[in-house]
């Protein structure tokens, strides 16, 4: 199978990597590239577990082929932190009690972090929508959803 | 997939060209929402994906006269920040707005909803309801065809295989026209239609319905145009009586089966109250568009 | 259960005492687990990755029910890239065995069975062969060349039809068995046990009643749904030693469940317990460890296995689906006198369902003198089902408890009123064995009573429901070693698999109660399966209730290293010198004018006085202090599509002693989520093939964010008597109200009882319509 060469940023990194064409960009980032902090749910786009953003738009990638995202600026979970400073979200995430087992956790923070950036000051009701892809067996959503509010308050002063 | 090729062509020749070339199987990709998943769950084994996202005729959104083109494969986020187009088409919108979660819609595109000829597409209905027409090229040229007649049956369209649907025409909207669509799913959100119905009508000065196209999601074995229904409501004050006869002529029209998602019986009866609901909404909405 | 109470078992008494740590909020960013979890570090299964390893791929049966007749490996083999293929030839057979896995036994003559088919393919899924290759492509492309010859036979997936004389047989050799029965071995049936337990006189009881209620309910099978799928990296060496990385609800367990598969010392196999990304019960099995062992020794490298979502949904899991029956009878004034109930489980492709826990569950929140409870556990050609969170009780209190809340309505009495006029309390005896000691049942109602939202205005087609839950804490095996490092901080290990992300905190807290030191100076983590001695799954409710006693024993075993050191340097004896708010003191005045020593302060001395400051424990909890909890639910009927919304929910739950509330809520709102799915949309969908319908998260539908409301939760705390913190199980009742809160809800909106698992849309249109006639008439 021939591979494709593909140049583009990872949080801020530019990067190399050969992708076979059938490979999914979760694939690429978890077995290529070692990136294993976004996490596989289902494959097929149902569970949001995988979310990342490329150029600031959230997806899934598992329904991202790797060879389209050449030249792309792809964000992960590993690049949500600044340096040891956790972004609002990761610490209201904490704080809140809003993981348990926490293989849902870098994709409701990934979504999270971007519905934010579109709507800074959102409902309860946004909140819960605009999460509905990223399924949580554990917390049955309310402290994630008590997390967010908190960290929209936080992220507005 | 061992010898599965990936080609992002930038021109719609080359496109068309690429596909007729191909003696294996080809699948045009646009948001992938459809075409990845059935990859991965090894329900297709594609010998050639052909990445359409590259060519501006598939991803522009312009006006043309009081028309709007958009490209089949403008992503459903694209379409949800366009704001004009969302104030003219909202019952379109509202079909865009239930494809799959914000995940989904990042990639998802109404071409690929459409194209991937599932019966319980939310897009579709609406298209359908608004008058959409699709342009459709291949290796022997250009043709338009109305959204209705694109999809044959379950997984099949009426497109040969080197033919690429390459954007919508929707018609410029007279005053007081409004459009929604509802669909039912036993979830809010993250869920495939059990039933959906999408209604497109004018009003005249007195508020009587001049114009009404009524579309059914997930009761065929295609999106169905439903004429009876639209009969239902143009002439009427789309009052109590036509919304009776629109949700009698709605269940009506459907063949629907029994399912994972529903049962025939349960689709029947719902299809009427959706019709009914989604042309409230309609009434409501073309109301205000003076 | 399958064990009786050893007189040697561990309890320690409640101690009444104002706690500095324990039921507080600690600093979140110690948390240990939490830094790693949300910044993506936490290593699941799945994320490991050893040098070298190879992905291994299970094949699997497309039937419900197969004679499977021959497979022939040898074109996958031939393939470049394969490494080694296994079948049912790879693996020994097992006699029949008995063990407890979890809350559920096993037998490992169908544990073996069940992770690679033998004679016969018993349901769609069911894995046939497995190989490991040099990728995931070639891996799939082999499985391709493998050419199993299959005798398909009829299959039967309803626990009814299964139960039928002419119905399709299963298992050649199984003959039912149980209260009262001979196996009869002319009678082959797919019903592997009768169970029967009674209280009083069940005829004498009904006589007394002036009402009596009836209810058949049916459930279809669910699946508990945890986000991360069955993953496992196995690596066998030349030396005959296996480690593991594994999602596992208990390392050891495992350890020795692949050791008797494999014919191997147990001591020769290392399971690491990744970070578990979800259980509820569905990661206390075996499925892909032996596979993947298996594998890597054949090929002499590390492989990888990791399960697709759709196998997931196929193979692993679910609970049972249920048909069970309820008979109840009360006075006029509301005093229950009768108490029937007919339990019907199925078990899956092997016997084994949850049915002796849910039989011990059916009335026990009810005092009452006269109880018959009769269960089948039932063969079918589906999964072999797996715990999930209060295995087996959601169903079974579907039943009761609306059939409760109709007792209620014709007695014209509210429903908590009711229950509480027949509450369970300390005494009552229960059907099953033992009377009851100190619980907070009651205490549950009268919160659920004066909650605010009881006065939370309806509107129409709007209704409001009640029921509650019980469930067990068990004891068993429990192992923890604390070593405190030279500086005096703490590092304590664990047996008990962290499954909530809670445990590790909470223990934490005990440690930093019981040493008088902060929080934040003891980091806690779970040893894998060489750090310590067995120790039991993270089941039954026992995580924290179980392992905090280990815990707090381990850490007094360390504590009375400490003042021996301090007698030492004081020159007095170990009895003389007593450990106070994180320093050794003279335990009086007579002992002598000693400076206290910290903690820090000894482990400097440490080494000349003995040796480190460590403790440990390996002891068998006794098992003891069950909890119950009290839902209420608001729901919104759509009387035209048969949508049920649910509006506003409140849980009230007797936690013993909420070491760390923020967690218990979590638990609280995470089950009664679950709880809420199960009732409104889960299930397991069969075509007319026997084969799954739905084994996705697009239609096997768990509620997403945008489906629930907040959830308030009221912790009721009536300390469990024999733990030294009082501390109940709480992480599996949440899950047992919700199915029947929720019927008992849309009857009080609409007047229509539904009984048919799941309450979904069609369901509950269909129940409307057909009574709207009567309803008009009324």
């Amino acid at each position: 199978m021939t591979k494709h060469h593909i140049q583009t940023t990872l949080n801020g990194d530019e990067i190399d990597v050969l992708v076979e064409p059938a490979q999914s960009l979760l694939d690429v980032l978890r077995d290529e590239l070692h990136m294993t902090g976004t996490k596989e749910g289902c494959a097929t786009g149902d569970c949001g577990a995988c979310s990342v953003t490329i150029d600031g738009n959230l997806v899934c990638s598992c329904l991202v082929l790797g060879v389209e995202v050449g030249g792309r600026n792809i964000e992960t979970i590993e690049g949500m932190a600044n340096g040891d400073q956790l972004h609002p979200l990761q610490d209201k995430f904490i704080e809140h009690v809003a993981l348990q087992c926490g293989i849902c956790t870098p994709g409701l923070l990934i979504a999270a972090k971007h519905l934010l950036e579109e709507n800074p000051d959102p409902t309860e009701e946004e909140v819960r929508y605009g999460l509905a892809g990223n399924l949580c067996r554990c917390t049955g959503y309310q402290k994630v959803v008590e997390a967010v509010l908190d960290a929209a308050q936080v992220m507005q002063k | 997939m061992q010898n599965l090729r990936y080609e992002a062509p930038e021109t719609l020749a080359d496109a068309t060209a690429l596909l007729a070339a191909e003696d294996g199987m080809a699948r045009v990709l646009a948001g992938g929402t459809d075409v990845i998943v059935q990859m991965h769950s090894d329900l297709i084994e594609p010998d050639l994906i052909v990445d359409v996202k590259n060519i501006p005729e598939l991803t522009e959104i312009a006006k043309e006269g009081g028309a709007y083109r958009f490209g089949a494969a403008v992503s459903g986020k694209t379409l949800m920040l366009h704001e004009d187009f969302n104030k003219t088409w909202p019952g379109v919108m509202d079909g865009v707005r239930l494809i799959g979660s914000l995940q989904i819609r990042g990639r998802a595109s109404v071409g690929g909803n459409l194209c991937n000829a599932s019966p319980a597409a939310d897009s579709v209905p609406p298209m359908i309801a608004a008058g959409a027409v699709a342009s459709v090229i291949g290796p022997n040229g250009a043709r338009d065809i109305p959204v209705e007649d694109i999809v044959t049956g379950p997984g099949q369209t009426c497109l040969d295989k080197s033919e690429i649907v390459v954007s919508f025409l929707l018609p410029e909207r007279p005053p007081r026209s409004g459009d929604a669509y509802l669909r039912f799913t036993p979830r809010t959100e993250m869920d495939i239609a059990v039933v959906g119905a999408g209604v497109n009508l004018t009003l005249d000065d007195d508020g009587a319905c001049t114009a009404a196209r009524v579309a059914l999601a997930a009761v065929a074995p295609t999106p169905l145009l439903v004429a009876e229904a639209a009969d239902a409501l143009i002439g009427t004050k789309v009052d109590e009586t036509a919304l009776e006869a629109l949700a009698a002529a709605a269940s009506a029209a459907c063949n629907p089966i029994d399912d994972k998602r529903g049962t025939v019986e349960y689709r029947i009866k719902v299809a009427g109250v959706l019709a009914r609901r989604a042309a409230a909404i309609a009434l409501e909405r073309a109301g205000k568009n003076q | 259960m399958g064990m009786k109470p050893s007189p040697y078992a561990t309890k320690i008494p409640y101690e009444e005492k104002d706690n500095k740590v324990v039921g507080g909020r600690p600093n979140p960013a110690d948390r240990s687990d939490a830094i790693d979890k949300v910044t993506g570090r936490a290593r699941y299964a799945a994320d490991y990755n050893l040098p070298g390893q190879l992905i291994g791929k299970v094949l699997r049966s497309p039937h419900a029910h197969a004679i499977v007749k021959s497979i022939d490996t040898s074109e996958a083999e031939k393939l470049p890239g394969v490494k080694a293929v296994v079948t049912r030839d790879d693996f020994p057979d097992m006699e029949v065995e008995h063990a407890a896995s979890g809350e559920l036994m096993v037998n490992f003559r169908d544990v073996t069975r069940n992770m690679m088919a033998r004679e016969k393919a018993l349901y769609d899924g069911h894995p046939v062969a497995a190989v490991a290759a040099l990728s995931e492509s070639i891996a799939k492309e082999a499985m391709k060349l493998i050419k199993v010859d299959y005798e398909v036979l009829p299959h039967v997936i309803d626990v009814r039809d299964a139960m039928k004389d002419d119905a399709p047989l299963l298992h050649e050799e199984l003959f039912t068995k149980g209260a009262g029965i001979e196996p009869d071995p002319s009678k082959k049936s797919n019903i592997a046990t009768r169970m029967e337990s009674k209280l009083g006189d069940i005829e004498e009881g009904f006589k007394q009643a002036d009402f009596i209620v009836e209810h058949e309910s049916n459930t279809k099978a669910a699946h508990q749904g945890y986000i991360e799928p069955q993953a496992s990296v196995a690596n066998f060496t030349e030396g005959g030693t296996i480690e593991v990385y594994t999602g596992t609800q208990g390392h050891h367990v495992f350890r020795a469940q692949i050791a008797k598969l494999l014919k191997m010392d147990i001591s020769k196999i290392k399971v690491v317990p990744a970070e578990l990304g979800g259980g509820f019960g569905g990661k206390n099995n075996v499925y892909l460890e032996p596979l993947a062992a298996q594998l890597s020794r054949k090929a002499n490298r590390p492989v990888k296995m990791v399960m697709t979502r759709d196998e997931v949904f196929r193979a692993t899991g679910p609970t049972s689906g249920t048909n069970c029956k309820v008979r109840m009878g009360c006075t006029r004034d509301g005093r229950i006198t009768a108490a029937q109930a007919e339990l019907n489980y199925q078990a899956g492709a092997f016997p084994g369902s949850s049915l002796p826990l849910a039989s011990i569950t059916v009335f026990t929140r009810y005092d009452l003198e006269n109880v018959l409870v009769v269960g089948h556990d039932v063969v079918c050609n589906r999964p072999k089902v797996a715990a999930y969170r209060a295995p087996g009780a959601p169903m079974i209190a579907f039943a009761v408890e609306t059939a409760i809340d109709d007792l209620a309505r014709q007695c014209g009495m509210d429903p908590i009123d009711f229950r509480l006029k027949n509450a369970a309390k300390q005494g009552t005896q229960t059907h099953f064995g033992p009377p009851l000691g100190q619980i907070g049942y009651m205490e549950t109602l009268e919160a659920a009573k004066a909650s605010p939202h009881m006065n939370e205005p309806l509107g129409p087609n709007q209704g409001r429901g009640i029921a509650s839950g019980f469930w067990f804490t068990i004891g068993n095996d429990t192992s923890a070693t604390i070593n405190i490092s030279e500086d005096g901080t703490a590092s304590l290990i664990f047996g008990t698999v962290d499954v909530t992300g809670g445990m590790r905190s909470a223990f934490a807290m005990i440690v930093a109660e019981e040493l008088g030191i902060p929080f934040e100076k003891v980091r806690t983590q779970v040893g894998d399966t060489s750090a310590l001695g067995f120790n039991f799954m993270t089941a039954g409710s026992r995580g924290t209730a179980a392992g905090s006693m280990a815990v707090v024993k381990a850490t007094r075993d360390a504590i009375h290293r400490a003042c021996e050191i301090a007698a030492r340097k004081w020159e007095v004896e170990t009895d003389q010198v007593v450990w106070e708010n994180g320093h050794a003191r003279p335990a009086s005045a007579n002992v002598g004018d000693f400076e206290p020593l910290s903690l820090a302060q000894l482990c400097k001395e440490a080494t000349w006085f003995g040796g480190t400051i460590a403790g440990h424990a390996e002891i068998n909890v006794a098992m003891g202090g069950p909890g119950f909890g009290t839902h209420l639910v608001d729901v919104d009927v759509d009387r035209q599509t048969g949508l049920v919304k649910v509006l506003r929910y409140s849980i009230f739950q007797d936690a013993g002693k909420a070491v760390y509330p923020a967690f218990i809520e979590g638990q609280f709102q995470g089950g009664a989520v679950q709880g809420i799915g199960m009732a409104l949309n889960e299930e397991y969908i069969y075509s007319d093939k026997g084969t799954m319908e739905n084994p996705g998260f697009l239609d096997y539908r768990v509620p997403v964010a945008s489906d629930v409301p907040m959830i308030n939760t009221h912790i009721v705390e009536v300390p469990n008597p024999d733990h030294p913190y009082g501390v109940r199980g709480i992480g599996e009742v949440p899950i047992i109200p919700p199915l029947a809160a929720i019927s008992n809800a849309i009857h009080d909106a609409v007047g229509v009882r539904l009984l048919d698992h799941p309450m979904s849309p069609p369901k509950v249109l269909k129940a409307i319509d057909e009574a709207a006639p009567a309803q008009a008439a009324e």
